[in-house]
């Protein structure tokens, strides 16, 4: 997913001048074309947060658009106050490219876990916060952030992901896609738990069930009319995201569902509970101890729907 | 480096103007506009290209006022070169204006960058400068600083990022009143060898006493310092300059409801020579 984002920055400089790559002391793979075509507007720069996302305002401020990649903690956590003033409150076309959103970099620990990198993003006026499900929708996300207006929160998931988005289903920086529709419950994911709902949607479907997808890869500006239409037409709502309870996906739901007085669905939301996950492992040990697998969704999912 | 220069007739002017915004808006950073009122002034008269009846103007150089709470001082002189008329001064940190307590660049005509939080706007200038770089335009970038706002950690990653990119056309001017919030700063927490600190990440530096227009004038027309380098002026300043009750007076450094009394005095001291 990295490799599709950094190979389409290099696309977007072709076309737009105003295209700048800035990045923090990162690997140099997939970048070397775009530093050996445009020297220029290639920027690798030291480990300082703070500084490169005020740099980055600067250059935006002076007509450029910079793309900026670095590790998701270092680029939401850090900088904060960077990322809320320098470019929130002067809505500057800045485009952070998050590596290792949620448990990506599992083994290295809780200081490598972006578990809460869409909550405080999209606490911030102005911000735009995309989590895309797979490689092929990173590129239509890099496609559309170029005219995108204001900054732009990219969250990279690991490499090598299954691809289960598709063109046919068109793609909208702000618009949740139905990756498949059915009538009895409402699945609503985000980033890569949308493969996870299409395989509890599978798992479903075996026990006569059938589940609409609803993929919100956009979690702000925050799609409450698809949500809305989806919920009502189903019996029971589960949302999963990898990414703590607080203020992520499933707050968004319910938000949604409360403020237009639809709160009374039978309601589950799956994702960190509020603590610093230590387990260490892999991406995938940690996401089933916090029970973000098809199998607990479908379970949960038939508990709601038989009660 | 001492502090001599005395305060002209126009500098009392925008002192005046200062109280009385002061009063106005029913508070202010006095201390830090005060400090930075000549900086400001020269680099308005006589140093930066821009237009006043068009703010936007894409050649113009970039000045970004990283220590926003010293703002009155750069009111003044927006006011002063016509960017805003000059009866909206007296109406600042009110409900609708477009003046607030610090500068905010969405609101006010002629701020550059909406600052307040510290360390934020060298780094903000490394940018600018190099997308004038990029563009090989020839506006430059100044950005002035305060020697608190330099406890932050912020401001030494930008003046690396600045000595890295070896940035001739950046201009960093320090108001170095040596007075905190708290106190002097070298009981908060001393900046010395300041000039060598900064001579270390790659700077060309110089000093000036800055309140001394002439001086600061010529020097700043001498930037940049070294063709292959960013600039520092380090400005030796007086906090709360101007008014004896004022001067190293950490009462100052933020001041609400001042009483009509305290006006009148400092309004009196201006009539004599300071």
């Amino acid at each position: 997913m990295r490799k599709a984002a950094l190979l389409a920055v290099h696309e977007l400089a072709k076309r737009d001048p105003r295209v700048v790559f800035v990045g923090s002391d990162i690997t140099k793979q997939n970048l070397e074309k775009f530093a050996a075509e445009f020297p220029d507007r290639y920027f690798m720069e030291g480990i300082y947060e703070q500084h490169i996302i005020g740099m980055c305002a600067g250059l935006a401020m002076s007509g450029k658009i910079p793309y900026l990649n670095t590790i998701a903690t270092c680029l939401t956590r850090r900088c904060y106050e960077q990322v809320l003033i320098d470019l929130c409150l002067h809505e500057l076309p800045v485009r952070l490219l998050g590596s290792g959103g949620g448990t990506v970099y599992a083994p290295l620990g809780p200081t490598h876990l972006a578990n809460e990198d869409i909550a405080i993003m999209r606490a911030i006026p102005n911000m735009t916060v995309v989590a895309p499900c797979d490689a092929d929708e990173m590129k239509r996300v890099m496609m559309q952030s170029l005219d995108w207006h204001g900054p732009l929160y990219i969250r990279i998931a690991k490499g090598g992901d299954k691809v289960v988005s598709s063109d046919v289903r068109g793609f909208k920086i702000g618009e949740a896609i139905p990756m498949r529709e059915g009538k009895d419950v409402l699945l609503v994911s985000t980033g890569i738990t949308t493969q996870v709902a299409l395989d509890a949607a599978d798992l479903l479907s075996k026990d006569g069930l059938t589940a609409t997808v609803l993929h919100v890869h956009t979690l702000k500006p925050f799609d409450t009319a698809r949500v809305l239409r989806y919920a009502a037409q189903a019996r029971a709502v589960l949302t999963i995201e990898e990414h703590t309870l607080v203020g992520g996906l499933g707050s968004a739901v319910a938000e949604t569902l409360m403020d237009a007085g639809k709160g009374g669905v039978p309601f589950v939301r799956l994702g960190f509970p509020d603590v610093f996950t230590e387990e260490l492992g892999s991406q995938a040990e940690i996401m089933g101890k916090y029970g973000l697998t098809s199998a607990n969704l479908a379970a949960k999912a038939k508990q709601l729907l038989s009660k | 480096m001492e502090q001599r220069a005395l305060i002209d007739s126009r500098g009392k002017d925008h002192r005046r103007l200062i109280l009385q915004m002061l009063v106005g808006s029913g508070r202010g950073h006095v201390g830090a506009a005060l400090s930075v009122m000549e900086i400001v002034r020269v680099l308005y008269d006589d140093i930066l290209r821009v237009n006043p009846q068009n703010p936007q103007w894409p050649e113009r150089d970039r000045f970004i006022f990283s220590k926003g709470h010293g703002c009155l001082a750069l009111y003044v002189m927006l006011a002063e070169k016509g960017f805003f008329p000059k009866d909206e001064l007296m109406r600042s940190c009110h409900f609708g204006s477009r003046l607030g307590g610090h500068p905010e660049s969405r609101k006010t005509p002629g701020v550059e960058a909406s600052t307040g939080a510290l360390g934020h706007g060298l780094s903000i200038g490394v940018g600018c400068a190099l997308a004038a770089r990029i563009d090989k335009k020839d506006w430059r970038t100044f950005v002035l600083i305060g020697d608190g706002e330099s406890n932050e950690g912020s401001v030494w990653e930008a003046a690396l990022s600045a000595g890295k990119h070896r940035l001739a056309n950046l201009t960093v001017l320090v108001d170095y009143n040596k007075f905190q919030s708290y106190g002097p700063s070298k009981d908060i927490q001393d900046l010395e060898p300041f000039a060598d600190k900064w001579r270390s990440f790659g700077f060309a530096v110089r000093e000036v006493d800055g309140h001394d227009v002439p001086t600061l004038r010529e020097t700043l027309l001498a930037t940049p310092f070294d063709a292959a380098k960013p600039s520092v002026l380090i400005c030796h300043t007086v906090k709360g300059k101007g008014f004896k009750t004022t001067e190293h007076n950490a009462d100052w450094h933020h001041k609400a409801k001042v009483k009509p009394e305290e006006l009148q005095a400092l309004l009196q001291e201006l009539e004599v020579a300071l």
